[in-house]
């Protein structure tokens, strides 16, 4: 049991931590060191932080968006976004050595996952650390408060609210746009090839719902449900979504092919989209981009 | 190892364990968390067959579930299940000892970390899975077995399932540190340690069929030579059996056919345990009459634990290896307890 507890768990953080990135441009502005020290999410940050670890990919994005890249020495394996966070010295998150963290002498250790005792030792040795536990935000409203987080802790509190107000403004305003429909479209994200998906209470399932379409798992379901093959066909949803593109190579073609999937609506009628890994699973400032993406590949507007 | 029953297996009993097989293969094909009628479903079998046109009245989608989702991880279960079943009561019958199973022997082990390797390296849909599942199978038996001899001087039983504890222990050691330098298939490896029968239809069926057949008919035709090692190696030799022979020739099979099934199927545990011994306690101890009977209780076995894993939290899916664990996990205690209770 512990086993499978584990894996839902590795699951959910690896969703959010596969694939591949361009890079984009980052800015960078002086941070404000005179509102430290400041506590967030309980971890008290003496001054202003010169040196960032970021071990999680989501965040990584946040920092440099927010123009603390200048000040961030490492990040994880699967940060690989903007180009710039590739560049830094790597650490594997999910095999986490808090001594070989703290041999980089860092001031601010970014975490959305611990492996066990990792806090306990950060805390231990003085490090501030910031914990963004799994399972995530579940709406648009906890990214919102996270990145607001990421801007105090790191000093960048103007330019996260600005953020904030920038993304929240793009995103309204493709909501704003969807029409109305005589019925909501359904829809199946497919996370891996064994159809597991995104259930109640993730960010996905939440965002989807903006956009008006209804979740083929259900609103009863858990966070992270393996669907079966045989309630999927029963189901046949009208927008398969893909988000297993990079790490597992899955494309519409793929998909076409699979048991009985010729027989799918989404399949005949070519509504199977292959969306990003990680943009798809990560709530940093791409998220807008995703949330467009959609929009238009199911109303042909946004 | 004493029989009171019967050394020939009967007709009747044969009869009656092939209805139960195929009663619950007949169950997996009715019962899925889509609701489909029974009449109907079966009538698309039918038309399925060759000579047969029915009109079933599905719906082409309604037709694909039967077809190419319930009916091939029925055959696929129900074959996964007899190899892994015979391989179990091979294990036991070469070793003479009640515990061994592919699990216990490390060759489970070994088929993980080579298709572990495997599937980093190619992806988990290639033919070159099951083959190299069967090389590391057959290197961690190997290692048990050169293993056993060093402990022991001669291979007990004992000092075997000793020491494929050990070599157990060390692939599966190895296999994580695998996994864990090649994370981005880890989701793909992950799934299959838990044990699943495919979502890849006939494909499965074809890839596990050629290991599954060649392993059991050769285990059924040794059946008589598992008896009579059974008696003890030098009996076995004044009858003219060469222990090492049968014994070699027979784990190759049962490590074949367990590599085969875990290529296909993950490591889905207890099976080997649970259904020899259950035929055992049914049917007495001659291998004449649990081979074969062994064949159809692991196909019933892992069909059943396969619906119950499709229907019991639907929409969603639960490993099959949790099922055969939750119902194993407690029968491998009964069995230890009574094994030892002979002993004393």
């Amino acid at each position: 049991m512990k086993r499978l507890i584990s894996f839902v768990l590795a699951l959910g953080l690896l969703v959010a931590a596969c694939g591949e990135h361009d890079s984009g441009p980052t800015t960078s502005t002086a941070p404000d060191s005179g509102a430290f020290p400041v506590t967030v999410r309980g971890t008290e940050i003496p001054a202003l932080p010169e040196r960032i670890v970021s071990l999680s990919a989501t965040h990584t994005e946040v920092l440099y968006e927010i123009g603390a890249g200048p000040e961030i020495i490492a990040t994880d394996v699967f940060s690989d976004y903007p180009a710039a966070a590739t560049e830094t010295e790597k650490v594997d998150a999910f095999n986490l050595s808090v001594e070989s963290v703290a041999a980089m002498d860092p001031d601010l250790v970014i975490l959305s996952y611990d492996p066990g005792e990792a806090m306990s030792g950060f805390a231990a040795l003085n490090i501030p650390a910031i914990l963004f536990a799994p399972p995530g935000p579940a709406s648009l409203g906890d990214v919102y408060d996270e990145w607001q987080e990421l801007g105090e802790a790191t000093g960048h509190t103007t330019e996260a609210l600005a953020l904030v107000s920038q993304e929240s403004e793009d995103i309204d305003g493709v909501v704003a746009e969807v029409p109305q429909t005589i019925r909501s479209f359904t829809y199946f994200v497919e996370l891996d090839s064994t159809l597991f998906t995104v259930g109640p209470g993730t960010l996905l399932h939440s965002v989807f719902g903006m956009l008006g379409l209804t979740n083929v798992a259900g609103e009863d379901a858990g966070a992270y449900p393996q669907l079966s093959a045989e309630f999927l066909l029963d189901a046949d949803p009208d927008f398969i979504f893909l988000a297993d593109t990079v790490c597992c190579g899955q494309t519409a073609e793929t998909v076409a092919s699979r048991p009985g999937w010729s027989e799918l609506s989404a399949v005949q009628n070519g509504a199977v989209i292959e969306l990003d890994d990680s943009v798809a699973s990560r709530w940093g400032p791409r998220i807008s981009d995703l949330i467009l993406r959609i929009s238009k590949e199911v109303y042909g507007v946004g | 190892m004493t029989a009171e029953a019967p050394r020939r297996i009967s007709v009747r009993s044969l009869l009656v364990a092939a209805v139960v097989a195929f009663g619950a293969i007949a169950a997996a094909v009715l019962i899925g968390p889509v609701g489909l009628d029974p009449g109907r479903v079966l009538l698309e079998v039918l038309d399925r067959l060759p000579l047969v046109e029915v009109e079933s009245g599905l719906s082409p989608r309604e037709a694909a579930i039967v077809w190419e989702l319930r009916v091939p991880r029925a055959v696929l279960g129900a074959l996964v299940g007899s190899t892994l079943a015979m391989a179990g009561a091979a294990y036991q019958g070469v070793f003479r000892n009640p515990l061994a199973d592919p699990y216990l022997l490390g060759v489970a082990a070994g088929a993980g970390l080579g298709a572990t390797l495997a599937i980093v390296t190619v992806g988990s849909g290639s033919l070159l899975v099951p083959g190299a599942a069967f090389a590391g199978a057959l290197a961690a038996v190997a290692a048990t077995y050169a293993l056993g001899a060093a402990g022991g001087g001669r291979r007990t039983g004992t000092t075997l399932i000793l020491a494929g504890v050990a070599v157990a222990a060390f692939l599966t050691a190895a296999q994580t540190f695998v996994q864990q330098r090649n994370a981005d298939t880890i989701r793909e490896v992950y799934a299959w340690i838990l044990g699943r029968l495919g979502t890849t239809g006939w494909a499965d069926v074809a890839l596990v069929a050629p290991y599954a057949v060649i392993s059991i008919v050769v285990i059924l035709l040794h059946r008589r030579l598992l008896d009579v090692l059974a008696v003890g190696e030098d009996e076995a030799r004044t009858l003219g059996v060469r222990p090492e022979r049968v014994r070699a020739v027979v784990v190759i099979a049962a490590t074949l056919g367990t590599a085969g099934a875990v290529a296909a199927g993950g490591l889905i545990g207890f099976v080997g345990i649970v259904v020899p011994h259950a035929v055992r306690l049914i049917a007495g101890s001659s291998y004449r009459v649990i081979l074969p009977l062994t064949v159809f209780g692991g196909a019933a076995f892992l069909t059943i634990a396969d619906v119950i894993a499709r229907t019991a939290v639907s929409p969603s899916e639960i490993p099959i290896g949790v099922v055969t664990a939750f119902v194993g996990g407690p029968f491998f205690v009964v069995v230890l307890r009574s094994s030892r209770r002979d002993q004393s």
